[in-house]
């Protein structure tokens, strides 16, 4: 081979990552395969999952050969993203405008408290009655307990701003506009980073959940119709995929936190004049 | 730079809470710091000298009693002057935004005030930084500065506004012995320069007259001026002042106020235990 053989080093996070993963599929393996334990022999094997997701003739319809795969994935990824989008914006500007003001406070966090338990799926009904369609049905339901996450981080994050810095700010002649970009945004945005990545994880929850009950196409609706036909092959795939996505988008979220905070990065990376 | 103001503290009274537990901060103290004049206050902690720093900033509002800048009124009871550039705080722990840089923290303050562009504001805290000997921190986060050039770099942010006072609330708390010896030399310098009027808060007796042209020793909570010692050591000053005659002099007067004003305080803590 004309590449170079890099010398065998791996860095403890990849290690973590293989070990963990592989270990998984392997007690998976062991406990269908191997001991075909009572109940456990149902399920399908690694092995099966595996051959299935990669063969370019999938027995059941369904691996990364087939045009359909990448059409389910697309839609979920799309309804996440936009749900994902949607929350960012509007959670974090309510969650910063309620630890900016407080009337604006004392309006708002009774109402948003209140609604913030009712789970995802029981507004499932109304949405779809209220939206034309259902696809918007689906993205409303994946975008409210995305919100609420981003909101609650955002507003925590404003109010764990050291007061110090608001009076630093203002002895130095800024006006309310000079405090809130200075110091109040910046101030939140490591809270807003962890909010982002909760968010993320609840968004694709409920993605998956409005997806079976209301959605065409997308993963949460491959499982469900995979279920009513009883693949379970496919099922496993559709729960794999939606694991990597979901793993993947929260890396890409943190990713975007470490670039826009620059100083708290160089802050534990230690670098002492 | 422009010369210092005259700061007029006048029977100032700050009480907290005054229906309830009615806790008196400041007791009817009265203080006249003359325009370009280091002024030094000392007094056992908790004795209510950062309330009164914190009234002239105006982050509090006084209770009695009038507090004026170059006769323009800072602050009469319900009537408070909000926080301004021309009283610049510089914080005990260190309040540069961790989020900005060296410069961009620097340059802040006539940013936002609108006294300068952007770029105008950044060169001119370059120069600053270059005539005090710190360049090349210019992009460097607060956090990745030791304290005391964090400690620099907040004067150099409170001094490019050209303030009329700076308000020091022990700034240089926790450093060690020998850094806080670079940043007395560095504020005295900086107050060569400019001239701008200085009040400085410590408990530290050392650092307080190696600074001052004047200390003012505080008594116990509520406050109230106790001792003022004129400090008469000729300027400019280094360390071998220290070991002076005059010095020492100066200290042993001011370590019995202090001492007293201890002792008392030490007594009413063993009241409350009681």
């Amino acid at each position: 081979m004309g590449l170079h053989m890099k010398r065998w080093t791996v860095n403890p996070e990849t290690w973590g990552a293989v070990v963990s993963i592989l270990g998984f599929v392997l007690l998976w393996y062991i406990l269908t395969a191997v001991l075909k334990l009572p109940r456990f022999d149902k399920l399908p094997n690694p092995v099966a999952v595996f051959s299935a997701w990669l063969s370019p003739h999938p027995q059941f319809g369904l691996s990364i050969f087939t045009r359909g795969y990448y059409l389910d994935i697309l839609y979920s990824v799309g309804r996440v993203l936009a749900a994902f989008v949607l929350a960012t914006v509007l959670g974090v500007g309510l969650g910063l405008l309620m630890g900016w003001s407080r009337v604006f406070f004392d309006y708002s966090f009774p109402l948003v408290e209140t609604l913030r338990p009712i789970p995802p799926i029981a507004w499932i009904p109304l949405a779809v009655l209220v939206l034309p369609t259902a696809e918007l049905g689906v993205i409303f339901i994946t975008f409210i307990a995305a919100f609420f996450a981003t909101v609650l981080n955002t507003l925590l994050g404003v109010r764990s701003i050291d007061e110090v810095y608001f009076r630093a700010a203002s002895c130095l002649g800024s006006r309310p506009r000079d405090v809130f970009w200075n110091v109040v945004v910046p101030g939140a945005l490591p809270a807003i980073f962890t909010g982002l990545q909760v968010a993320m994880g609840i968004a694709w929850i409920s993605l998956v959940a409005g997806e079976m009950i209301a959605g065409q196409r997308g993963l949460g609706y491959l499982i469900y119709e995979d279920y009513s036909n009883l693949q379970f092959v496919n099922i496993v795939i559709g729960m794999a995929t939606l694991g990597l996505l979901g793993y993947g988008s929260s890396a890409l979220v943190r990713m975007l936190g470490r670039r826009l905070m620059a100083w708290e990065g160089r802050r534990r990376g230690g670098a002492m004049a | 730079m422009s010369a210092g103001g005259a700061l007029s503290i006048r029977q100032v009274t700050k009480v907290y809470d005054p229906e309830g537990v009615h806790v008196v901060a400041v007791d009817n103290c009265s203080l006249e710091v003359a325009s370009g004049e280091f002024l030094v206050v000392v007094g056992p902690s908790g004795c209510g000298k950062t309330t009164l720093l914190n009234v002239i900033a105006g982050f509090e509002e006084l209770s009695e009693g009038e507090i004026r800048l170059d006769e323009g009124p800072l602050a009469l009871p319900g009537k408070q002057v909000g926080p301004g550039a021309e009283r610049i705080v510089v914080f005990q722990n260190g309040a540069l935004f961790p989020w900005k840089t060296v410069l961009e923290n620097i340059a802040y303050g006539p940013v936002v005030q609108r006294r300068m562009a952007k770029n105008e504001a950044q060169r001119s805290a370059r120069e600053l930084l270059r005539q005090v000997g710190l360049e090349g921190i210019e992009e460097s986060y607060p956090a990745e500065l030791s304290s005391g050039v964090q400690r620099r770099v907040e004067i150099l942010r409170a001094l490019i506004n050209e303030p009329r006072v700076v308000l020091l609330d022990e700034p240089f708390r926790g450093l060690d012995a020998v850094a806080k010896s670079v940043m007395h030399q560095f504020l005295l310098d900086m107050f060569e320069r400019t001239r701008c009027t200085m009040y400085f808060i410590t408990h530290d007796l050392d650092e307080a007259i190696f600074l001052a042209d004047r200390v003012v020793v505080m008594t116990t909570r509520p406050a109230r001026v106790k001792l003022e010692l004129s400090i008469d050591l000729p300027r400019p000053r280094d360390h071998r002042v220290l070991g002076t005659e005059r010095f020492l002099k100066l200290k042993q007067a001011a370590l019995e106020a202090v001492h007293e004003e201890a002792l008392k305080a030490f007594q009413a803590g063993e009241r409350e235990l009681a």
